[in-house]
């Protein structure tokens, strides 16, 4: 069962009832979804998470919808690796990589929409709605085939075939918005007002963005429920990156950290720290959409929204909704920010891949980019316990690294394969 | 009638003009803010509009054509 209380704006503090709301009447600040702690530290514990199914759903107890039946395609429970290759090559010792590329619709995304599914489905909608460019639009439409319900997927008119075509084979109705990103975001906005669809990341939003936090428990979990000293990050919203130390603090004051004893959570749930959680978030953003980052640089408390231009497009939101949130979670930990110039975006793809086996999409290019800068700058220790977040599959930007494809070609001769072989081994590739 | 909920951003440039005055002035649309944080060098106010929609859109493609960037209330809502 879910031991949520109901939704609480982030900015006034008025409560409301756990409905399908994102925004508080009074002075339209951001809603977030409130607990009964009390409760669930009475009932969870290591051995109840452990008998609990191989995906998200094992922390049911920290989650806000019931996983008596949820909307589960299996998301989460991913990898954690042990990034020894990387880490040489980066001079850190202790450095793993969570792989959420592997996630059944090869995104994190998973996460968060296999919440929000199972909450609009509670809250009896038929119809499950977003607009995306890529990853969201692929986990709502697997999600709602899941579900039995419609799915209804905006995006912009001139979107690559090859982008819609992991979102498309599900089955959703698909509309292509003719204009232009301002308009699509205004558009969609509007639709979500007036029809009865849960949106996934409007007003199904505070249920949606809770999924992130499993990226906090499953780490500390795999590292035998300790948490990191470093994490590595990549920002669009912001959303993701404020779940996880979320998640951090919660597993503190539940005492299901190793050695660290329980504390109330306080007034502010929402904004809760525990002391032993010295984890320092490092936000991961291309210099073509930087704007968590670069308020961060600035020393500024506004986040002024961009116009994205980056090859990294699942990163590309301007104006980023919890952008605030994020940049007080950046300074709270103690972390930083990175704007990796767009041209090192590439090579962090091709690191990662040429290094660990791991192909992820242009998000993971910025972590990796990002971790090099850190451990080159000294910001991380060669020995701190590092995980940087690799949330995408690279089967989603081939086109990013088409530069890699160069085979020997040869005649279907052995003379003709040892000399290809040969010219290949002078030039030093 | 309807009602719409938007985000104005204003550049340090656009920071010390009326615009949400003149959006209720020159257009037939009640303006209600809600929430704001305005500094020299750049400045937000979340607001309510109410009116037709005609007249509203038309009242936003004059701000954002001002030079405000104009946005909905709960940020891009386009996710990767």
């Amino acid at each position: 069962m879910a031991f949520i209380k109901g939704l609480k704006c982030r900015e006034c503090g008025r409560e409301y009832p756990g409905d399908p709301l994102n925004v508080c009447d009074f002075c339209f600040g951001p809603l977030e979804v409130i607990y009964d702690y009390v409760t669930i530290s009475e009932v969870i514990g290591h051995e109840r998470i452990a008998e609990g199914p191989l995906s998200i759903w094992r922390y049911e107890d920290l989650l806000p919808a019931s996983a008596d039946d949820p909307v589960d395609i299996m998301a989460g429970y991913t990898p954690l690796m042990k990034a020894k290759n990387l880490g040489k090559r980066l001079g850190l010792n202790n450095l793993y990589i969570k792989n959420d590329s592997v996630n059944p619709s090869f995104s994190f995304k998973d996460r968060v929409v296999s919440v929000a599914a199972t909450k609009a489905v509670e809250f009896g909608y038929e119809t499950l709605a977003c607009a995306s460019t890529g990853n969201l639009a692929c986990s709502v439409a697997a999600h709602a085939a899941r579900a039995g319900v419609d799915a209804v997927v905006f995006i912009p008119a001139d979107l690559e075939r090859g982008k819609v075509i992991g979102a498309a084979v599900y089955n959703p109705t698909l509309v292509a918005v003719d204009g232009t990103y301002d308009e699509v975001n205004r558009l969609c906005s509007e639709i979500s007002d007036n029809y009865h669809w849960a949106f996934v990341n409007i007003n199904m939003r505070p249920y949606y963005a809770e999924g992130s936090k499993t990226l906090g428990y499953e780490v500390a979990e795999q590292l035998g429920w300790r948490i990191p000293d470093h994490v590595v990050v990549p920002s669009a919203s912001g959303a993701m990156f404020t779940k996880i130390w979320k998640g951090f603090n919660e597993l503190a004051c539940l005492g299901l950290l190793d050695g660290v004893d329980p504390m109330p959570f306080g007034a502010d749930q929402n904004t809760v720290h525990h002391p032993a959680v010295t984890t320092r978030m490092h936000m991961a953003q291309a210099a073509g959409c930087s704007p968590i980052v670069t308020a961060w640089e600035n020393h500024r408390n506004q986040i002024r929204p961009v116009r994205p231009d980056s090859i990294a497009k699942s990163l590309a939101i301007g104006n980023p909704a919890d952008g605030i949130y994020a940049l007080r979670v950046i300074r709270e930990s103690e972390g930083s920010g990175y704007a990796v110039p767009e041209n090192q975006v590439v090579e962090g793809i091709k690191l990662l891949a040429e290094t660990e086996g791991v192909f992820t999409e242009t998000a993971g290019g910025v972590t990796v980019s990002t971790l090099k800068y850190l451990a080159e700058t000294g910001a991380i220790g060669p020995d701190e316990l590092t995980v940087a977040y690799i949330t995408g599959n690279g089967l989603k930007t081939q086109e990013a690294v088409e530069e890699v494809v160069n085979p020997l070609v040869v005649k279907p001769m052995m003379g003709s394969f040892e000399a290809a072989l040969e010219s290949r081994v002078a030039a030093g590739v | 009638m309807a009602r719409q909920r938007v985000r104005f951003t204003f550049s340090a440039d656009m920071v010390r003009e009326p615009i949400i005055y003149r959006l209720g002035h020159d257009f037939d649309v009640v303006t209600n803010i809600r929430r704001a944080d305005v500094r020299a060098d750049m400045g937000w106010v979340i607001l309510e509009l109410d009116g037709t929609d005609d007249e509203i859109q038309r009242g936003l493609t004059w701000v954002a054509d001002s030079g405000v960037r104009v946005d909905p209330i709960a940020g891009d809502v386009i996710e990767g």
